[in-house]
């Protein structure tokens, strides 16, 4: 089924405040073997000029799925979330996320496009400071396979 | 050997790796990020929907790629400003202790101010290119 393009620009958010933990990026960074300390250990990582623990550039995915979660799940969008890969994924970031970051995202609807039994949804999530600090931008690129492809 | 922004230039290849990702990683990984979607754990029901087997998650490799570049870097994952890839392939994970080997290798496609690179990743695993247009922007000390 093609996807619903009215969608495009829709907002969705900002959510939940998602609070980045110390706990988390170390778990993040064992499963993914980031073996930095600078993942690890708040000593190590003031040496180097951050707050606290940072995350490795690819944490804020958990961030951008849980909020773009509100779009693939909006039943007038039409997406059949069992056949959907990931086609493509970005981050630009003004400065790593860091354990005590309360982050809040807010995920646009940026293009729909459907190409034979393909669709193809582009969203970016904006990923800010309950403060309103800009952390983040993620992009995201959802591809739908059709039923017969 | 510590990579410094003025020891690379346009070119400069990065020195290639391998990493394994077994069953055990893809179980961790689904832990980590939340990420529990069932092909990338159940093999009996990825095989049902068509995949050649359980794969992995594309943000996993992603991941890895991440830290391909970093730890060339300098060691510091805070150093990645922009990151993305296209996945362009699955990488299927057998249930043995060996798990699937995925080859990185990269090198720098532009050197641009305030000592950052921009560095073209390639992404390999049994041949087939598994991510594409993968690029990162990082700083170099």
């Amino acid at each position: 089924m093609p996807l619903n393009p009215e969608y495009v620009g829709r907002v969705y958010g900002p959510g939940e405040p998602y609070e980045v933990s110390r706990v988390k990026i170390a778990d993040f960074a064992d499963a993914i073997g980031e073996a930095s300390e600078l993942c690890r250990n708040r000593e190590a990582a003031l040496k180097a000029g951050y707050p606290d623990v940072i995350a490795p550039p690819t944490f804020a995915v958990i961030i951008d799925q849980r909020s773009t979660a509100a779009v693939v799940t909006d039943p007038g969008l039409g997406l059949d979330y069992s056949m959907v890969v990931h086609g493509e994924q970005g981050f630009s970031y003004v400065r790593p996320l860091h354990a005590g970051d309360v982050v809040v995202a807010t995920t646009t609807v940026e293009s729909i496009k459907s190409v034979g039994a393909l669709s193809m949804m582009v969203t970016s999530t904006s990923i800010d400071t309950v403060d309103g600090e800009h952390v983040c931008t993620a992009r995201s690129n959802l591809v739908e396979r059709g039923p017969e492809s | 050997m510590t990579v410094t922004y003025d020891s690379v230039g346009k070119g400069t290849e990065l020195p290639p790796r391998t990493y394994r990702v077994t069953r055990l990683d893809l179980v961790k990984y689904a832990g980590a990020s939340g990420d529990f979607n069932i092909i990338h754990w159940n093999e009996r029901v990825a095989r049902s929907v068509g995949l050649p087997n359980v794969i992995a998650h594309g943000m996993y490799t992603m991941a890895q790629a991440g830290r391909f570049v970093t730890e060339w870097a300098g060691g510091d994952p805070g150093a990645v400003a922009d990151f993305g890839v296209r996945f362009s392939a699955m990488v299927p994970v057998p249930d043995d202790d060996a798990g699937a080997a995925v080859e990185f290798s990269g090198k720098v496609l532009e050197k641009l101010e305030g000592n950052r690179v921009t560095v073209d990743i390639v992404a390999r695993a049994d041949g087939t290119k598994v991510l594409t247009r993968a690029r990162a922007t990082v700083r170099l000390p």
